[in-house]
């Protein structure tokens, strides 16, 4: 089977759930795992040169913050060394320039750089971190300075759509090479506040245009890629460029996935790397198997010209909005359950968010 | 002499054992080679200009130097202005 099977290029390392920010749209499971069930260093530094081994090539260094790990740096070593381009994704808070200087003295390639909104008061509530904003922008120079590149990110929801033009050129302001701006995925925290984070069509459709707008603007000085957000759209995304096609998810105690969000999906169990290879469980793990391919998909999949190209869109959210993670995501219009999505849509907008905790 | 051309501090290049490919990589990104660009790209060293680069390969490939140095050219002002080059 491992024939016709591609190897992966991106490996998510998710080393800590732990993180000093808050964010009500964090995409992290709303049962974070504790400090005690993280992997050792030893652990994770296997993990790497098994990756790279694989076929890896883009490393993701994420959490959680992955700073709030000291051995961040000996990771980055090890990853760096056995080839791996390593990506440090950040909320800033916990780094300095003396940390920034050694990770990139171990390799590291690029940081990309959370933030919550333009303005410190605002960035601070969504983050719920008092300060936060500050040190995010304080900690660029360091970035520029310890020669690594910088992509800043934002996750955008109805808390924040109000700053997209603001925070596009505060982006430009502070140096960064690209720039994503992404709508928020409803996973794990962010599901649970989604009536309270989800933004009008309006809204998303003036988003869009001064994205698009800026992207023309700044062509050749600062790429930015949009991410569209599902629940406003026709078709779904390529979740993962598809399930166990292109990457896999190592949470902080070890359980390899598909995709960040799998460990909801009822029926499945996810091996870890204390137990087997990361090859066994790439080529041969049944929770990966499961939705590879399209022998699965019922229809309107099944007998669609797009299966191929969206793989039906992302299983964790047809669990989530139709109960069944065969189900054709609803994202696009063609699922018989269209509906559960435009109900979420339609839903009142609430103002109470839980914060991550 | 003009500037010697160097790859971006955040590019990598690389050979992708698992593919038997040559590898650019950057920022959420994966450029795969071709022959001639890795050729070119693994002679910069920031102390070679384009001539100079044009000249080995041509030496290299039994071709004649101003062709390859279009191609050179060519290669490296795609990858500059994709910040992957500089200067
Ligand atoms: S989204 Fe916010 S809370 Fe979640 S890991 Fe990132 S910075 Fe921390
Ligand atoms: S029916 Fe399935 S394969 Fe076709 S566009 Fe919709 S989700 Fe994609």
């Amino acid at each position: 089977m491992s024939g016709s099977i591609p190897p992966p290029i991106g490996l998510l390392a998710e080393l800590t759930h732990r993180c000093p920010l808050g964010c009500p749209y964090c995409s992290n499971p709303t049962d974070l795992e504790k400090r005690g069930a993280e992997l050792d260093t030893a652990t994770w530094q296997r993990v790497m040169r098994e990756a790279a081994a694989l076929g890896v090539l883009q490393l993701h260094l994420s959490g959680g913050e992955p700073a709030a790990r000291p051995d961040l740096e000996a990771i980055t070593a090890t990853a760096a060394e056995a080839g791996l381009y390593t990506n440090l994704i950040t909320s800033g808070v916990l780094l300095n320039g003396a940390r920034l200087r050694a990770l990139a003295d171990a390799g590291l390639a690029h940081v990309q750089l959370s933030l919550q909104h333009a303005e410190a008061a605002a960035a601070d509530r969504i983050g719920n971190f008092r300060g936060g904003h500050a040190r995010k922008l304080a900690l660029v120079e360091g970035i520029h300075a310890a020669g690594l590149a910088l992509t800043i990110n934002v996750v955008l929801h109805r808390g924040n759509l109000d700053s997209v033009e603001a925070m596009i050129a505060l982006a430009e302001r502070l140096g960064a090479g690209r720039l994503e701006i992404a709508h928020t995925q409803y996973h794990g925290w962010a599901l649970r506040n989604r009536a309270a984070l989800m933004p009008s069509a309006a809204q998303v459709a003036e988003s869009r245009a001064t994205v698009l707008a800026a992207r023309e603007r700044l062509q050749g000085r600062m790429a930015i890629d949009f991410v569209a957000p599902d629940y406003h759209a026709s078709r779904p995304k390529a979740c993962m460029g598809g399930w166990g096609r292109q990457f896999l998810n190592v949470t902080p105690s070890g359980a390899v996935l598909p995709c960040h969000a799998a460990e909801t999906i009822p029926g499945l169990s996810f091996p870890r790397v204390t137990e087997q290879s990361l090859a066994g469980i790439w080529y041969g793990a049944e929770a990966f198997n499961r939705f590879r391919g399209t022998a699965w998909m019922p229809e309107p999949c099944r007998s669609c010209d797009r299966r191929e190209v969206d793989w039906g869109g992302c299983r964790c959210q047809a669990l989530a909005l139709t109960g069944d993670a065969t189900q054709a995501d609803p994202a696009c219009a063609l699922s018989p359950h269209r509906a559960a999505l435009l109900a979420a849509l339609e839903a009142p907008a609430e103002d109470s968010l839980a914060f991550r905790r | 002499m003009s500037e010697a051309p160097r790859l971006s501090p955040h590019a990598r290049l690389r050979h992708d054992a698992a593919r038997g490919q040559w590898v650019l990589l950057a920022p959420e990104r994966v450029l795969v080679l071709d022959e001639t660009s890795h050729a070119i790209l693994a002679l910069l060293d920031g102390t070679r200009d384009v001539a100079a680069i044009a000249a080995q390969l041509a030496a290299e490939y039994d071709a004649p130097a101003e062709e390859i140095a279009a191609d050179v050219a060519a290669v490296l002002d795609d990858l500059r202005a994709q910040g992957l080059v500089r200067p």
